[in-house]
């Protein structure tokens, strides 16, 4: 997968700006069962990356995807830095050997690494494994919104077994998970400006 | 110094500064010792790049032993070791035990010359099996 540097710049602000559009939301979800920092710690983050879009974007795709990563892992804070910060520092490496839908694949499992978590426990990798998984099954790219989307609700029903929500116990249930909201943003934002693109 | 070195990251500087003055009063000053805590824009929170620079200033050839209070600073301080790079990343650990218990009674085992392993085992000790 390659890109140009002016859909890489695009890809950076559609995704900061969603973040940063949807920061009270993201952090009203996270009051609800966690700490209520998350659309917080990822606005910061998605300024910080915004703030230096014009050098990341000169950059080939892998190696633009380390320094978001780096920056994520940098200014985000609370938990969310390092994991997101992974998917995009893991997926940056793999890109550079791999195709995209097997990164993505390598990346997931890399922030449930990180996490010491994995699928159906309330967390972004509710989302992001299914993403995957889609983009690894072939289907079209437009579809990975719904999917994603779909996936973050259906974490509302489930009982969080990481991070602070886990804390909560059954509390936690009823809410949509603030993690599997932002990455469900992150994947639209993607797939929107990269079919733009088409 | 030859003696293991601890890092106490909380969420709060003054719940990291705090246990960092226990840890002086308790065990004294043969143990290389730094804190951190609160987000890289000052609020509760951990940093990454402010844990990079904690265990610098704690760092022993001994190895150095993080202890943690809830999970965001414990998924930061892990990115900050894996961030030191190799050999340095492998002489620091993360401890799974209570931060302010867990830094005093790692501390002492640390003034004793005890090995990285064993000050980290110390500290395990205290938590629920």
């Amino acid at each position: 997968m390659t890109l140009t540097g002016a859909q890489i710049k695009a890809l950076i602000e559609a995704v900061a700006g969603d973040i940063i559009a949807h920061a009270d939301e993201l952090t009203r979800l996270d009051a609800a069962i966690g700490d209520a920092d998350h659309g917080i710690n990822m606005k910061r983050g998605a300024e910080a990356v915004l703030a230096e879009a014009d050098t990341i974007s000169a950059m080939p795709l892998p190696a633009a995807l380390q320094a978001v990563g780096m920056k994520l892992v940098m200014t985000v804070g609370g938990a969310s830095g390092p994991l997101y910060g992974t998917l995009a520092l893991s997926l940056g490496r793999e890109l550079a050997v791999n195709t995209f839908d097997e990164a993505l694949c390598k990346a997931t499992d890399a922030v449930a690494a990180r996490g010491k978590s994995e699928a159906g426990q309330k967390t972004m990798l509710d989302v992001l494994f299914p993403v995957a998984a889609a983009l690894r099954s072939a289907r079209p790219m437009n579809d990975l919104p719904a999917i994603a989307e779909a996936a973050a609700e259906a974490t509302i029903p489930v009982k969080a077994q990481r991070g602070r929500a886990s804390f909560l116990g059954d509390r936690s249930i009823g809410h949509m998970d603030p993690g599997a909201r932002s990455a469900s943003l992150i994947t639209a934002a993607i797939v929107r400006t990269l079919e733009v693109a088409k | 110094m030859s003696n293991v070195g601890i890092v106490i990251v909380s969420h709060s500087p003054l719940v990291a500064e705090g246990t960092a003055d226990m840890v002086r009063q308790m065990v004294g000053h043969d143990v290389p010792l730094a804190w951190c805590g609160g987000d890289p824009a000052g609020g509760l929170g951990t940093s990454v790049e402010s844990i990079i620079k904690a265990i610098e200033r704690a760092w022993s050839d001994a190895g150095v032993a993080i202890l943690v209070d809830l999970g965001g600073a414990e998924t930061n301080s892990e990115m900050a070791v894996e961030m030191l790079g190799s050999p340095r990343s492998e002489k620091v650990v993360v401890c799974n035990a209570p931060i302010v218990e867990g830094a005093i009674m790692a501390a002492t085992e640390a003034s004793g010359g005890a090995s990285l392993a064993e000050v980290q085992a110390t500290a395990h000790e205290l938590s629920p099996a």
